[in-house]
């Protein structure tokens, strides 16, 4: 097992439960990053302010890691080609599947929805093979 | 209080992002190389933010939460073909880079050309779905 580091991204997970949490209960909102973000871009949604808030505070979190712990943030080496092509499916099938890891496999299955189970285990299974594929 | 939740949530996902592992697209795409060198821990972010947020959310008996159309979640339509297809493009995209839209967006703090250029082809993407949803009505 290499890197394993099970204690800290179970902390690290927590917090992300507890986040969802304060977005759910305070405001009655699923933490789904790839909905917050894609209801931006339909004209005429109302909530343009909460998605804004939740998007700064991200934003702050953000700087605050950058000056704590700047190791956290490293990419994988990808290509300028291959990281358009993966953004470009990031941002589109994410939409279509109306979520990604964290409103699917976070929000979702703690709301032991069925439909983000499904969600998880596809998008699980195709990433796994997408790697098993063209290599870690 | 509340007026600032939205704010406090973005925050404390971030923080948990960056200590979980999860803005690391080396450590992503470790996890997820199962058949290879495989790293389990992000198994563990999982486990951990369900736990909590399905125990947060039982314990406070959270008020209704309602989806982009206004419609109550629970309410949310069945498993479709859209749910499994776009899963499925999603999924090929996460393995590509290692990164999925949260981790991706806090990481633009730090700048970096591989993740300015991802997050800006990821709203791309966001963008042409609203565009192709908006033609189909």
């Amino acid at each position: 097992m290499h890197n394993f580091t099970p204690l800290r991204s179970l902390l690290g997970g927590m917090l992300l439960g507890l986040a969802a949490s304060v977005l759910a209960i305070g405001a009655g909102r699923v933490a789904g990053i790839s909905g917050i973000v894609g209801g931006l871009f339909t004209p005429g949604h109302e909530g343009r302010g909460w998605r804004l808030q939740f998007l700064a505070g991200l934003a702050v979190g953000g700087l605050v890691l950058l000056a704590v712990q700047p190791a956290v943030f490293a990419s994988a080496g990808r290509s300028g080609p291959v990281l358009a092509l993966a953004g470009i499916l990031v941002g589109f099938g994410a939409r279509l599947g109306g979520g990604c890891t964290s409103g699917h496999g976070v929000c979702g299955l703690s709301r032991l929805s069925g439909r983000s189970l499904v969600a998880t285990i596809v998008f699980m299974a195709t990433a796994m093979i997408t790697v098993l594929v063209t290599g870690a | 209080m509340r007026r600032w939740s939205p704010f406090a949530a973005g925050l404390l996902f971030a923080l948990g992002l960056g200590l979980s592992g999860m803005t690391d697209a080396r450590k992503v795409i470790g996890f997820l190389d199962l058949f290879g060198r495989w790293d389990a821990s992000l198994a563990f972010v999982m486990g951990g933010a369900v736990a909590v947020h399905l125990a947060l959310l039982r314990f406070f008996r959270a008020p209704a939460i309602v989806d982009d159309d206004g419609c109550a979640v629970p309410s949310l339509h069945w498993l479709d073909r859209r749910t499994v297809v776009g899963s499925a493009i999603f999924g090929i995209g996460w393995g590509l880079a290692g990164y999925c839209p949260g981790p991706a967006l806090v990481s633009v703090v730090s700048g970096q050309g591989a993740v300015l250029g991802f997050v800006a082809a990821m709203l791309a993407g966001a963008g042409l779905y609203a565009v192709w949803s908006a033609r189909r009505g």
